[in-house]
């Protein structure tokens, strides 16, 4: 529904990609694992490998969990907006077709978390 | 020659019908549409103005005479309290966060309430509400300025307060009262005063004040407890305008019914997204407890306003169909929030802490289907890592929702081991929520949301960096540069109550007022 207003009312969004210096906004959330309140949001180059978004900015948000050195990323499996997703870990977050503000979710298997609790 | 006879002092009632009706008049060389362009637009239609019943019998000489009265009063107090160093008798120095919460995030709101007020009582065409939404505002306007003067006091002492205008406008968690007022007072306002008057002063209201204002006599803060005592009147009063205003709307078209029910819908959800806070406040944060938010929502919603929704159901009116699920996160939500608070500690103008042993018992006999089950573990298991020395941080920047812009830390009803996402495409962009009510009101008006600023996303725009800064310079540190930016002093403002410069100091200055030992004055300084 449009918005009821004095006049007309349309406006662009605040926050397109052009307005991120080349970067696009990706989230990721770890299923699972609550010890982190929320999923994340990184601006990301396009041209960025998967594997290197794993190794890089994923690795600093998630890496102090116990859990994480023992993810066998063969195992894991991912969605996109709550879509199931397949990531090709070496094409880049382009070529795996991830757009702006996609939110990212993966789970791993067989890791449930400090004491099993889900955390 | 004339004697000068002096006339009858008015009777009550003809005084009152001057002060307020008879200040309005006809205009004779304007369209009224154009006098008073603000009133139609939203769809609500008034058929008669005068059918308003004024829901206080308040003219403004009396106004000022009250006012004032209660002023000297409050004010002697608030002097009172300063002169003798009431902030060391408050219970514990934990207890001053929930000041610094107050003074950031319900001080600025209740201004913004005082400009929302002041802006429809221009936009009324009827001279009723103007009079009484110009009340209200003038009471927002003290309101505001009573709590700042009030915890002035401790902002002499304490970090975390000086800062509370731009910290308002800026620091990522205060920017979810920030956008809550600014959507209600962007827009018409009809939905303004139903949005503010009825479902966050009426509703929601009892839920705001008894936590803040009981916690603050149960935990020894006389200040906090006098303004919340010398606004209390004025609450009242603004509970009755909330009534009347939505009892006149519903009564003067059945077209009204639809679109009012629509904003309690939104505002009731967008009310309980803000108390996240308060519950957060209620359940972790004062050290003498009051109540549970569990507890309070049992008696101020389910019990009072479940008795109110009864009576507007003659109108049409229904129960939200929020509550629902507010029903499901009423055990869940204070210790989703805390968690988030405590792992994003560095932005944060406030302290946190881990509960104790002793705090954990507490929580469990409140809440004994979640926290033992979803909680207790996380705070066992960051105790563990705290006494290792290897305290647990969030690093990340958290995803908001569009709308009520949390950190997306909200578990799906029903299911509290997984976090809550929906999403939407609206024109070329695409937008995630916390939650279907949340999806539901941007549905509704996506062109307005879509204007939000989110913090984190103006983070990676560059935009949370004071203006000269270069951020391709060799070294620059993004996190210090928007610390900074923020006016938040890394380690004095921020982070872990236990060794914070406020802990040291009120144990400091309370030994030297309780007691004749010297002392060495070790580190604590200001």
């Amino acid at each position: 529904m449009s918005v009821r207003a004095v006049r007309a009312y349309e406006f662009e969004a605040r926050d397109a990609e052009q307005h991120f210096h080349g970067a696009r906004i990706v989230y990721a959330g770890w299923d699972g694992h609550l010890m982190f309140a929320s999923p994340y949001a990184w601006p990301l180059p396009p041209d960025l490998p998967f594997a290197a978004f794993l190794a890089g900015p994923l690795a600093g948000a998630f890496g102090q969990h116990s859990d994480w050195p023992l993810i066998d990323w063969s195992k894991a499996t991912w969605t996109r907006n709550g879509e199931p997703f397949v990531p090709d870990l070496e094409a880049t977050i382009a070529a795996n077709g991830i757009v702006h503000k996609d939110s990212l979710r993966f789970a791993t298997p067989g890791l449930t978390g400090i004491g099993g609790a889900g955390i | 020659m004339d004697i000068g006879v002096s006339k009858k002092k008015l009777g009550l009632k003809e005084r009152y019908s001057l002060m307020t009706r008879g200040l309005g008049w006809e205009p004779s060389y304007q369209a009224i549409d154009d006098v008073f362009p603000m009133d139609t637009f939203e769809g609500i239609k008034i058929h008669d103005w005068e059918a308003w019943e004024d829901p206080f019998r308040l003219t403004m000489d009396s106004y000022w005479k009250y006012q004032a009265e209660k002023d000297r009063k409050l004010y002697a107090i608030v002097d009172a309290f300063a002169q003798s160093n009431g902030h060391l008798t408050v219970s514990d120095a934990r207890y001053i966060n929930t000041v610094k919460l107050f003074v950031n995030g319900l001080a600025p709101i209740e201004y913004m309430s005082h400009r929302g007020f002041a802006h429809i009582s221009r936009q009324f065409r009827g001279v009723g509400p103007r009079v009484a939404c110009m009340m209200q505002s003038l009471d927002e306007l003290r309101h505001a300025q009573t709590q700042i003067h009030a915890i002035s006091n401790y902002n002499r002492y304490y970090s975390g307060m000086s800062e509370f205008r731009h910290h308002y406008d800026h620091l990522p968690y205060l920017q979810v009262p920030k956008s809550f007022f600014e959507d209600a007072a962007s827009a018409g306002p009809f939905e303004f005063i139903i949005a503010i008057s009825f479902a966050f002063e009426y509703v929601l209201t009892n839920l705001v004040f008894v936590p803040f204002i009981s916690g603050a006599a149960y935990n020894g803060d006389m200040g906090a407890m006098t303004f919340g005592f010398s606004a209390q009147s004025d609450e009242a009063r603004h509970m009755t305008l909330g009534l009347e205003v939505v009892r006149f709307v519903l009564e003067q078209d059945p077209a009204n019914v639809p679109i009012v029910q629509k904003w309690l819908d939104k505002w009731t959800w967008r009310g309980v997204r803000l108390l996240t806070l308060v519950a957060m406040m209620q359940d972790y944060m004062l050290p003498k407890r009051v109540m549970s938010w569990a507890e309070a929502w049992e008696i101020y919603f389910e019990e009072n306003c479940g008795a109110l929704f009864r009576d507007l159901a003659r109108y049409g009116i229904t129960m939200p169909p929020c509550v629902e699920q507010v029903r499901k996160e009423r055990d869940h939500l204070s210790h989703m929030a805390w968690c988030q608070f405590y792992q994003g500690r560095a932005t944060n103008n406030f302290h946190t802490w881990l509960p104790s042993a002793e705090d954990m018992d507490w929580l469990s006999a409140k809440y004994p289907e979640t926290f033992d089950r979803y909680y207790r573990p996380r705070f066992e298991y960051w105790a563990k890592l705290e006494a290792e020395g290897k305290p647990f941080e969030a690093t990340g920047v958290p995803m908001q929702c569009q709308v009520c812009q949390i950190p997306m830390f909200f578990t799906e009803p029903g299911d509290p081991l997984t976090l809550a996402q929906r999403h939407r495409h609206y024109k070329d962009e695409q937008y995630h929520f916390c939650s279907d009510h949340c999806l539901t009101i941007f549905d509704d008006e996506p062109e307005k949301y879509i204007q939000a600023v989110l913090i984190g996303h103006e983070l990676f725009k560059g935009n949370a960096f004071a203006p000269g800064t270069d951020p391709t310079a060799e070294g620059f540190d993004p996190a210090a540069a928007a610390l900074a930016f923020w006016r938040i002093e890394h380690g004095r403002d921020n982070g872990a109550h236990v060794g914070s410069q406020d802990e040291g100091n009120f144990a400091l200055w309370r030994g030297l007022a309780s007691s004749n030992a010297e002392t060495g004055n070790e580190g604590a300084e200001r």
